[in-house]
């Protein structure tokens, strides 16, 4: 799987190329700021992108920008990004397009390792992977509030585990039920949100957005 | 003198004339209204609403003279009013118009301007329109009939040498009034500076006010440097040190009992993750980073966002204040709507963010209980400390029942919007 890299802190840019090579992805490229970002993402088309939300020559947002801007062109195009601080601000923003393929944690979570690459993995393969940080607030939010009211504590719970981008496999397998049981209650958030079937977007995206629109 | 000399000294004659009648037509109804309107506050109480206003037109007026004599003459006068309450009660803006020393030294002004504004305004331009008018008819006299009432013109005789007197004597006038007009106007930028500007009292207490709120703002950010000192060194410090130990033991025991090493490496990761949460934390509490990112608008937008309550946001500003401004602004917002969370019991929450040229306003409403007030010690005098470091007001309706509006205000100047970051060259 082919990777590309912006990361402006030597260190961490070597740590994480080592940490991708050591699970067999490419990386194809690994840049330290916003525009040359940008051109790697047009050049080398790669299946994800690891990217820090503060690069230079701001040291601002400049590398949502760069995602965001990468995303217009190829929409769908894979992006985990990576914070020193999550914000629900940003995560609204990167999944508002609907269709799916983003990440975004905290820099701190690549320690574990294992799930990292894990997340990786799903945005890749256009799943979502969102901070449990971000899912967490979500899920105290506006708990008194449409439609999320007409949700049940157990399908406020699945949602929860949809939006940090876990399958239903994975979801059944942390709350101890059968997969059968979560394909219900997905069905069930789904019809609760006013999400029908549709070809284009991604109805776990839309599910997530729908709680961090409210 | 050349063309061009003229030519820019018929142009001061001409904002002498500007000067003398304006004196006239808006100084004298203006003295008349204020005046009345002055009188009828025993008598009905409507002059409490009428005087404001027509004080504050004074202010305008005078203002207008502060900006001419700096155009026209180069002489700066300062504004000496007492900032503006936040906020639109009526009776508090009645007692700041009417409570400032500076209103009265205004009306003083508007008074003696008239005479004095009219006279030296009128002179120069006179002369010259006199003089000009005289060159123009001089010739003509012998065949004009009714033209009488000038005092100058030697009408009496139409001879050759009638004219000629005329002439000179017009001639004479307008080299008199060329530099007289500069002059005058001059003279009359610095009467109106005697009165127009902050008396030294006024400065005194001005400068007793800055070094009331210096000395504060040094103290809170004293204060701020030792909780971050305490917090580094109680926290994130200790906790990296445990987590190197850790580490350390790990490498020792590798061979010998890589159970427990492994272990000890799960733990050094823990102790990680909850050394970078407090890091966090405290930046977050010295400067968000999404306040660095984006701004007030977005700081302030995620700030709502992390809330358990709903609030609505709207933000309409073309710019950047300075940073310090920016970071005030910020956590003046953030406690007034820490406190909407923690005491107002409300539903809902609005923040309305704006700049009207000199000011950046944010108004901080919900829907709660009400019953706010500011005490000491309490969150809101701790927003009102914060803002008076930078001349910033603050201002509380919470009446019983609600709702609860805080009104923020902080002069400063914007910078241009930041160009969103060129993307695709470079």
């Amino acid at each position: 799987m082919r990777v590309v890299i912006a990361e402006d802190l030597a260190l961490l840019r070597d740590g994480l190329i080592r940490l991708l090579e050591a699970f067999g992805f490419e990386v194809v490229a690994a840049v330290d700021n916003g525009p040359s970002l940008l051109r790697a993402l047009t050049e080398h088309r790669p299946d994800v992108a690891v990217v820090d939300v503060r690069l230079p020559p701001t040291f601002t947002d400049e590398g949502l920008r760069a995602a965001l801007e990468a995303r217009k062109e190829r929409p769908g195009l894979p992006v985990l990004v990576l914070s020193q601080h999550v914000e629900r601000l940003y995560a609204r923003e990167l999944l508002s397009d609907g269709s799916g393929g983003i990440g975004y944690l905290l820099k701190d979570r690549v320690s574990d390792v294992a799930q990292f690459v894990d997340a990786v993995k799903r945005v890749a393969a256009g799943g979502t992977a969102l901070d449990p940080d971000v899912v967490a607030t979500l899920l105290t939010r506006h708990a008194a509030e449409e439609p999320v009211q007409r949700l049940t504590p157990r399908e406020r719970e699945v949602l929860g585990l949809m939006a940090e981008g876990r399958s239903n496999a994975a979801i059944a397998a942390r709350l101890v039920v059968t997969e059968k049981a979560i394909g219900k209650h997905t069905a069930n958030i789904f019809a609760k949100l006013d999400l029908p079937v549709s070809e284009d977007d991604n109805r776990r995206v839309l599910a997530v957005l729908a709680y961090l629109n409210v | 003198m050349d063309a061009q000399a003229g030519r820019r000294a018929a142009g001061t004659a001409a904002r002498g004339l500007a000067v003398a009648a304006v004196a006239l037509a808006a100084g004298i109804p203006l003295l008349v209204i204020t005046v009345v309107s002055l009188a009828l506050i025993p008598a009905a109480g409507v002059g409490l609403v009428l005087a404001p206003v027509a004080l504050l037109s004074v202010r305008a007026l005078a203002d207008q003279q502060r900006t001419w004599a700096a155009d026209w003459t180069g002489v700066e006068i300062a504004r000496p009013y007492r900032p503006e309450p936040a906020g639109r009660s009526p009776w508090r803006r009645a007692a700041w118009v009417l409570g400032d020393p500076a209103t009265w030294r205004d009306v003083l002004w508007l008074l003696v301007n008239i005479p004095v504004g009219f006279v030296l305004g009128l002179v120069p331009g006179a002369c010259l329109v006199y003089g000009l008018e005289g060159i123009a008819v001089a010739p003509w006299l012998a065949r004009i009939s009714g033209y009488g009432w000038g005092p100058f013109w030697p009408l009496a005789d139409y001879g050759i040498s009638g004219t000629a007197a005329t002439l000179v004597l017009a001639a004479l006038l307008v080299l008199a009034g060329l530099p007289l007009a500069p002059a005058l106007l001059r003279a009359h930028a610095r009467f109106s500076r005697s009165l127009l500007a902050p008396t030294r009292d006024a400065l005194e207490r001005r400068v007793a006010h800055l070094a009331t709120t210096r000395e504060e703002a040094v103290d809170a950010s004293a204060a701020e440097l030792r909780r971050i000192e305490r917090d580094l060194h109680d926290g994130a410090q200790a906790r990296l040190v445990a987590l190197s130990m850790n580490i350390g033991l790990a490498e020792e025991l590798m061979r010998r009992d890589p159970e427990t090493a492994a272990r000890l490496l799960a733990e050094a990761r823990q102790a990680s993750g909850t050394a970078l949460t407090e890091l966090r934390d405290l930046v977050r509490g010295i400067h968000p980073p999404v306040l660095a990112e984006r701004g007030l608008d977005g700081g302030v937008r995620a700030l709502a966002l992390s809330l358990p309550i709903p609030v609505d946001v709207s933000v309409e500003l073309p710019g950047r204040p300075d940073a310090p401004v920016e970071s005030a602004g910020y956590f003046a917002v953030a406690e007034a709507l820490a406190n909407v969370v923690k005491h107002s019991g409300a539903a809902r929450a609005w923040v309305e963010l704006d700049h009207d040229g000199r000011r950046l306003r944010a108004i901080v409403g919900d829907d709660g209980t009400g019953g706010a007030a500011v005490t000491p010690g309490g969150g809101l005098a701790g927003v009102e400390r914060r803002l008076a470091a930078f001349d910033g007001t603050m201002a509380v309706t919470s009446p019983p029942g609600g709702p609860t509006i805080v009104t923020l205000e902080l002069p400063c100047a914007l910078s241009s919007p930041r160009t969103s970051p060129s993307s695709g060259t470079g």
